[in-house]
């Protein structure tokens, strides 16, 4: 185990390396000039030089690459072009408000999912279970943005049940969190019906029904924990799902992420802060999985390891 | 599986009625791809303006979109253009994009998977971790990155969603050339003295169709997504060229007093994502054997 993880993060770092070259190569041929963005419109050609020569973007590709990794392992993410911030201290200021939204969407997706899941097994076959599979099928064709809008549309602008976007209370919290947590749903609620309906079929349930237990008991007491358990390790990967949503979302909702962060600097082409985030939404896409991969052995013993 | 279902008679009906209404639901997916297309094709016949055309009764005196009415179908959006042709023509950009984007993935998805299942060794090592590179990208990110960077076109857009959708399809197929490159047949081929290119393209491409057919499908789903996502942040499919993405993104302003300019192309969006969806599963069910009487 410990030989596994150490593999395993080593592994890690290697990936996060590839990303950030191949981040960093795309954003060196990028047509689209910060200089002149930084420099603005007026500026003369001294001027753009001088910018260029301060910032090092008139280095050979290597050296600047070799300087930002030199950097990286410092743990400096470089500056921002624009705000002359360190983008580290951006992105940590970011950050606290990105969790936010992915614990309040992790909460909503399994509160939907599984329920919806746990029903649509019970009630197999009906109705219920046709509808409740129908609409997972539903969320998993909507894109974010028409959730979003529609769930503002629906419950801030209408019903002004809560703010129109915007971050500080509970209430901003609900919508944006709904959005990523219904999209999320479809997944669980798949997941969630065919295992319990594998669970239901096992001999444990047949031997505990034999018993004379209640049918309550048998689902809630001895068929539930067994069929939730691998379900719930999934949510590791959900994070970086959830790392993608967030520019869409944080950008519908005015929420003060790391992926409104990340659609500002993309739009003034603040190459550093694209570097950032996305070396950061890597990080944590790499680390959901590894969790995932971690957490499975212990809910199935019959996981190895390798 | 099988010796389950026969143990349990009370299972087969439900099973059989399952697969049933699975086929229903798949025939509402082509039922809508269809429309899709059919409105897509005949734009030109079936629309009763031009999708340009700034319509002179197309805003109220206050310059505000006009809502649904017998004349203008879904209304008209914030330049008096009416908005049921602009949505029989953003079905092109949806369906253009759908499957040139969805085909080159495919293309680059099963040309990396077969040639890392079928040499393995340091080809094969090399390919996949770099697909495993890619899965650590946030797509959506890296995705929006690309299509700001580029000028975007149809065709870039395309081509960005290509690079950054490929890798799912590569993985499946890697897992089911490894496992087919050691079957019997293929050892006999080769002891035959067939060529790399022979067992590759006859002996083991035929045998992937099933596969490539429904990642084929379930992928445009996805593409679609991608693209309308792309096009409602602006850097998608560019305006004048309607695309249900961008008429969201150029209407967003007039969302809480016009929201028919919102979620009228937001549905046609989840339809015809669904549609795939619906008709993907479907065809995974049928063309996968070991996919029958589960779940």
């Amino acid at each position: 185990m410990p030989a596994y993880v150490v593999r395993r993060l080593l592994v890690s770092v290697l990936i996060l390396l590839g990303v950030s070259f191949i981040t960093f190569v795309l954003l060196y041929v990028l047509p689209a000039d910060p200089v002149r963005q930084i420099a603005g419109r007026s500026a003369t050609a001294e001027t753009v030089e001088n910018i260029r020569r301060e910032l090092g973007l008139d280095r050979p590709f290597i050296v600047q690459y070799g300087r930002y990794l030199l950097g990286l392992v410092q743990g400096d993410l470089g500056r921002s072009y624009l705000q002359k911030t360190e983008v580290a201290e951006l992105i940590a200021s970011r950050l606290p408000a990105t969790l936010l939204l992915m614990l309040g969407a992790i909460l909503a997706e399994l509160a939907l999912g599984l329920t919806l899941g746990i029903l649509a097994a019970l009630r197999r076959g009906t109705m219920l279970d046709q509808t409740l599979m129908m609409a997972s099928f539903v969320t998993v064709s909507a894109p974010q943005f028409v959730v979003g809008l529609l769930l503002l549309y629906v419950f801030a602008v209408k019903l002004g049940w809560f703010p129109i976007g915007g971050y500080g209370t509970f209430a901003h919290l609900v919508l944006p969190a709904l959005t990523l947590g219904i999209l999320g749903s479809g997944w669980y609620s798949r997941m969630m019906r065919s295992s319990m309906i594998e669970v239901l079929r096992a001999d444990f349930i047949r031997t505990a029904r034999a018993k004379g237990l209640t049918r309550a008991r048998v689902i809630l007491v001895h068929a539930l924990p067994n069929a939730v358990l691998p379900v719930i390790a999934m949510i590791g990967i959900d994070i970086g799902i959830f790392m993608g949503g967030i520019v869409v979302v944080e950008s519908v909702f005015g929420w003060p992420g790391i992926g409104q962060l990340a659609w500002q600097a993309i739009q003034r082409v603040d190459i550093p802060i694209i570097m950032g985030v996305t070396l950061v939404s890597a990080l944590a896409i790499i680390l959901g999985n590894l969790l995932a991969d971690l957490v499975a052995p212990f809910i199935d013993p019959r996981i190895k390891l390798k | 599986m099988t010796d389950v279902t026969a143990a349990d008679p009370a299972r087969r009906p439900a099973s059989a009625l399952r697969r049933l209404i699975r086929r229903r639901l798949a025939l509402l997916g082509a039922v809508l791809i269809v429309l899709a297309v059919a409105g897509a094709v005949l734009a030109p016949w079936i629309a009763p303006f031009a999708p340009d055309e700034q319509l002179f009764d197309g805003l109220t005196l206050e310059g505000a979109p006009l809502p649904p009415d017998g004349r203008f179908l879904f209304g008209t959006d914030l330049l008096g253009r009416d908005l049921f042709t602009r949505i029989l023509y953003g079905a092109r950009t949806s369906l253009i994009i759908g499957i040139v984007a969805n085909g080159m993935a495919l293309v680059i998805g099963t040309l990396v998977g077969i040639t890392a299942g079928y040499f393995r060794g340091w080809i094969g090592a090399v390919l996949m971790r770099f697909t495993d590179l890619m899965m650590a990208f946030p797509a959506l990110l890296l995705a929006i990155c690309l299509a700001a960077i580029f000028q975007p076109s149809l065709w870039i857009v395309a081509m960005v969603i290509a690079l950054v959708n490929w890798v799912q399809a590569a993985r499946v197929i890697y897992t089911e050339t490894t496992s087919l490159a050691e079957r019997d047949f293929i050892a006999a081929e080769r002891t035959l003295g067939a060529g790399t290119g022979r067992i590759l393209f006859l002996h083991i491409l035929p045998h992937l169709v099933p596969t490539i057919i429904v990642w084929g499908t379930l992928g445009i789903s996805t593409t679609v997504l991608l693209e309308a996502t792309l096009s409602f942040l602006g850097v998608g499919v560019q305006p004048p060229t309607p695309s249900w993405g961008n008429i969201i993104f150029e209407n967003q302003t007039w969302f809480q007093t016009a929201p028919w300019l919102v979620f009228i192309p937001g549905a046609a969006i989840i339809l015809l994502a669904l549609a795939f969806n619906l008709v993907g599963d479907a065809l995974r069910e049928v063309l996968d054997p070991t996919q029958r009487g589960r779940d």
